[in-house]
């Protein structure tokens, strides 16, 4: 039981440093980029994809005996699919303000390739205890990225965070921050420092 | 002659101003992946501009004559990829049969197509904006246009890159990110060409 439970733990940190889906796979990055002009739209994109990861992993995980080898994919994706209908009809119910700002990236988590690409690299392989750990560690270690990005560029572009306004009057936001180029360039920015701490640890 | 203008108009707009990648975020993945080379870079370029306009014409043809005549909105998601999946499989089969070179050169790109949010993103934004359907198939054409002038623009840039002489953490991945933000500054001058 022991030696189980130390795998769930290492299948959960995975995901937030080790193989990081943005930083260390560089997958799943357009909902990355795109909704990450404030804390909250990154909060929210990574809240949203990592339900959908989540709840797909576990289902794939319980079924993955009943579905054909040939048609494995269409089927991920039809249940990718059903699962972001419902989280896309939860969010223009209870946070309409938030579901606006998203537009078009709730769906997109559809063709989200790190969602797919769990399901055939993890879900399909493992029992459904581990799926679930998969599942939480990649969701958060997405989560987390999405707001540290979304903060960085929140707190120079608009000088807050979390919509709470930090510096005074006198600051001159950097509207390049919240404009696509800023993203492109914070993101590669925050990849290299993440290379040169993980290069320092070795 | 009107309408010519605007579709025109759209047409522009979609290419330069709006574009999938630099502006609009989608298709970053294979704009990341796969733009190594010119040459294939260009392949690739070519393969999505032919399966995004086919797109646009089956996705606005389910959408207008099956999912909004039937009230089905809701099975919009799954319906889409599906279309696409099938599509991007039937297009796929079509170009093996009738021109082996240019599967050939396409090959392994198309399977990719099916996962490219620059595709997915098309199909939901054409009922957002509430196109015709010959507004539908050009912004199909021109978002694979503007696709294609990114990534080769891309390429080439980053065949120029290996001589370079880059920062060892910087290498790979976070250069190219810094280059695209670079390049959508660039596009940012475009903003003021068209108002719509």
């Amino acid at each position: 039981m022991a030696v189980k439970a130390k795998q769930l733990i290492s299948d959960l940190k995975n995901g937030l440093w080790q193989e990081n889906p943005i930083i260390r796979l560089v997958i799943g990055m357009c909902p990355t980029l795109a909704v990450t002009n404030t804390t909250e739209n990154g909060l929210a994109m990574g809240l949203a994809t990592s339900f959908v990861l989540i709840a797909s992993e576990i289902v794939i995980s319980l079924i993955k005996k009943l579905i054909p080898a040939n048609v494995r994919i269409p089927s991920y994706i039809l249940i990718i699919a059903t699962f972001v209908t419902f989280v896309d009809y939860f969010l223009k119910a209870f946070f309409p303000g938030i579901a606006e700002s998203l537009s078009i990236f709730v769906p997109l988590i559809v063709v989200n390739c790190l969602i797919l690409g769990r399901q055939e690299a993890f879900a399909s392989k493992n029992p459904t205890r581990r799926a679930i750990a998969d599942g939480v560690g990649m969701g958060l270690g997405f989560t987390w990225v999405l707001v540290v990005l979304g903060a960085i560029r929140e707190f120079f572009g608009m000088g807050s965070i979390f919509g709470f306004t930090l510096l005074g009057e006198w600051y001159r936001p950097m509207v390049i921050m919240v404009l696509p180029a800023g993203a492109f360039i914070t993101l590669g920015i925050l990849v290299g420092i993440m290379n040169y701490i993980s290069r320092e640890g070795k | 002659m009107e309408e010519f203008t605007q579709i025109l108009l759209l047409f522009i707009s979609t290419v330069l101003i709006n574009n999938f990648i630099l502006v609009r975020f989608l298709g970053i993945c294979p704009f990341l992946g796969v733009s190594k080379q010119v040459e294939t870079a260009f392949s690739m370029g070519l393969a999505t501009t032919f399966v995004m306009t086919l797109t646009a014409a089956a996705t606005w043809l389910i959408n207008t004559f099956i999912l909004e005549a039937l009230n089905l909105p809701f099975l919009q998601y799954v319906s889409f990829i599906i279309v696409i999946a099938s599509l991007v499989q039937f297009v796929e089969m079509f170009i093996k049969k009738t021109s082996p070179v240019l599967y050939k050169a396409l090959g392994i790109f198309l399977p990719l197509i099916t996962t490219n949010c620059a595709i997915m993103g098309l199909a939901l934004l054409i009922p957002l904006n509430g196109y015709s359907f010959i507004a539908s198939v050009v912004f199909g054409f021109g978002a694979g246009v503007g696709f294609t002038l990114a990534i080769v623009l891309m390429a080439g840039l980053r065949e120029k890159l290996e001589f370079g002489d880059v920062p060892g953490v910087l290498k790979g991945v976070p250069v190219t990110l810094i280059i695209a933000g670079i390049m959508a500054m660039a596009f940012m001058g475009f903003s003021g060409l068209i108002s719509m």
